[in-house]
């Protein structure tokens, strides 16, 4: 068995006395990927914010590798370094070019030599595709080049786990694979991931594990066979059922009425 | 009017537009590093010196430069504290300046977007390096038309330095004016000078401007 990254326990969150989150706990191994399902407004993003500190919670703990990181205040940027995290709206530095988005924090926050995490980078960069746009402006780039760019920034950190934000939600659909591919290669090569996101399919096929999260609460839990063919909550089955389409000529039981009609 | 008066007076201009220029910019300097500081201080919230900064920009702000001035000059030596008219009229300036500096600077650090500032903390920045690389760049483009507004009316303000007995322009224009008693000649000679200090001040902060905007600096529209 391999080891527990990350460990959230009993997770409380509320905004102006509003509870997000009530009651979370989660455990995700190391090369684990957890995919977090579930409704709008059920505190999916607000559970990866929190694991990160970008919000601070109610009551509870986060713990990174056996240390507590939740609650703290001082030398976050520490635990900030170990926890890679990509936003929907892919947050690229506009004032820096590709390259320099990538090396700010290995640079900076790391201390490690320019040159060394320079040649990191172009080897990653060739490996999402984007070589060619290494010292390019982030504008000059489609919304997919900078998701993939944001992708290799949060690698370039090293980091123990990736929080992954509805990283595609913005996203032409054409671009939407270009992005996930990245994403499947980074679980193939055994990083640890936690992604929350609303493409069903792409969780399916990423997936160890789902977490289908309502109402602040983690409603259910399974193997992304389980969960997304047999899921055990009505709810969850109700979840699922939205992202099919009854067919425009009315379903199969209508057209047999039809046909009797006739 | 008199082309010969004009001419003759050119050199009295020249000394009157140097300290106009030279304590117009020491003021200008002073007051972006000091405005620089107060606004960090609100930002960070540091301990009580953010409301001390917040103090004493509302205080700056809302009284005149020329009070301030009388202050510095004539109030101060009264409790043992005397300044030269040169220290008074910088310190005077930087004042005034700090506080408009720092609105300036605000203004800009409030426009960089929340989550530029979270993508910085994401890739383990600390909140130093994060203002350095990410927040103040972006902020420093947007503030960039308000800081030239400041330095533009800072160098016009300098005009109540005559009141220190300092022979700025005004004062230069006011002594020929009153002895000479050739007003028209002497005001027009006033408005061309103070116009051939700032016109390339103005110019300067459209190129600026222009430079930062193709540069792409402060892009908003992230899709």
């Amino acid at each position: 068995m391999a080891d527990t990254i990350l460990r959230v326990e009993n997770v409380y969150k509320s905004f102006d006395g509003q509870d997000v989150l009530r009651g979370v706990s989660l455990q995700i191994r190391e090369g684990e990927v957890v995919v977090i399902v579930g409704p709008s407004g059920c505190g999916k993003s607000t559970l990866l914010r929190c694991i990160n500190g970008l919000e601070t919670i109610s009551s509870g703990n986060i713990f990174l590798r056996d240390e507590k990181i939740s609650g703290r205040t001082k030398d976050l940027h520490l635990v900030r370094q170990k926890i890679g995290m990509v936003f929907q709206s892919y947050d690229l530095f506009p004032h820096m070019k590709v390259m320099d988005n990538l090396l700010l924090g290995p640079t900076r926050a790391l201390s490690r030599p320019r040159a060394d995490v320079e040649k990191e980078a172009l080897e990653m960069l060739e490996r999402v595709g984007l070589k060619d746009k290494a010292y390019a402006l982030p504008r000059t780039l489609s919304g997919g080049q900078k998701q993939r760019t944001a992708l290799v920034r949060a690698m370039l950190m090293h980091p123990e786990i990736l929080l992954l934000d509805e990283i595609t939600a913005a996203l032409d659909p054409e671009m939407v694979s270009e992005v996930l591919n990245v994403v499947i290669d980074l679980a193939r090569g055994g990083m640890t991931m936690a992604i929350v996101t609303h493409e069903m399919r792409f969780a399916e096929a990423v997936a160890d594990r789902v977490l289908f999260l309502e109402d602040g609460v983690v409603l259910e839990e399974g193997k992304p066979e389980e969960f997304f063919h047999t899921p055990k909550t009505e709810r969850a089955q109700r979840f699922l059922q939205s992202f099919t389409y009854a067919s425009k000529r009315g379903t199969s039981e209508k057209q047999s009425k039809n046909n009797l009609g006739d | 009017m008199d082309g010969s008066f004009i001419l003759s007076h050119v050199p009295d201009y020249l000394s009157g537009a140097w300290v106009t220029l030279r304590f117009g910019l020491y003021g200008v300097l002073c007051s972006l590093a000091l405005g620089l500081v107060c606004c960090l201080l609100c930002y960070f919230r540091v301990p009580i010196f953010h409301w001390i900064a917040k103090g004493y920009i509302e205080l700056a702000r809302n009284t005149p430069l020329l009070v301030q001035l009388f202050f510095l000059y004539a109030g101060l030596p009264r409790v043992g504290i005397r300044f030269s008219a040169e220290a008074c009229a910088v310190i005077g300036l930087t004042f005034l300046g700090g506080a408009y500096m720092s609105e300036a600077f605000r203004s800009g650090l409030e426009s960089v977007d929340r989550a530029q500032v979270e993508a910085g903390a994401c890739i383990g920045l600390t909140a130093g390096q994060n203002m350095r690389y990410v927040i103040f760049p972006q902020a420093l483009a947007t503030a960039i038309p308000a800081l030239f507004a400041n330095v533009i009316f800072l160098i016009k303000e300098t005009s109540v330095f005559s009141v220190l007995a300092m022979m700025d322009l005004m004062n230069v224009a006011d002594t020929l004016r009153t002895s000479g008693g050739r007003t028209v000649e002497v005001l027009f000679m006033l408005i061309v000078a103070y116009l051939l200090i700032l016109l390339p001040v103005s110019l300067l902060a459209t190129l600026v401007e222009r430079r930062l905007r193709y540069a792409g600096f402060g892009d908003q529209h992230s899709v």
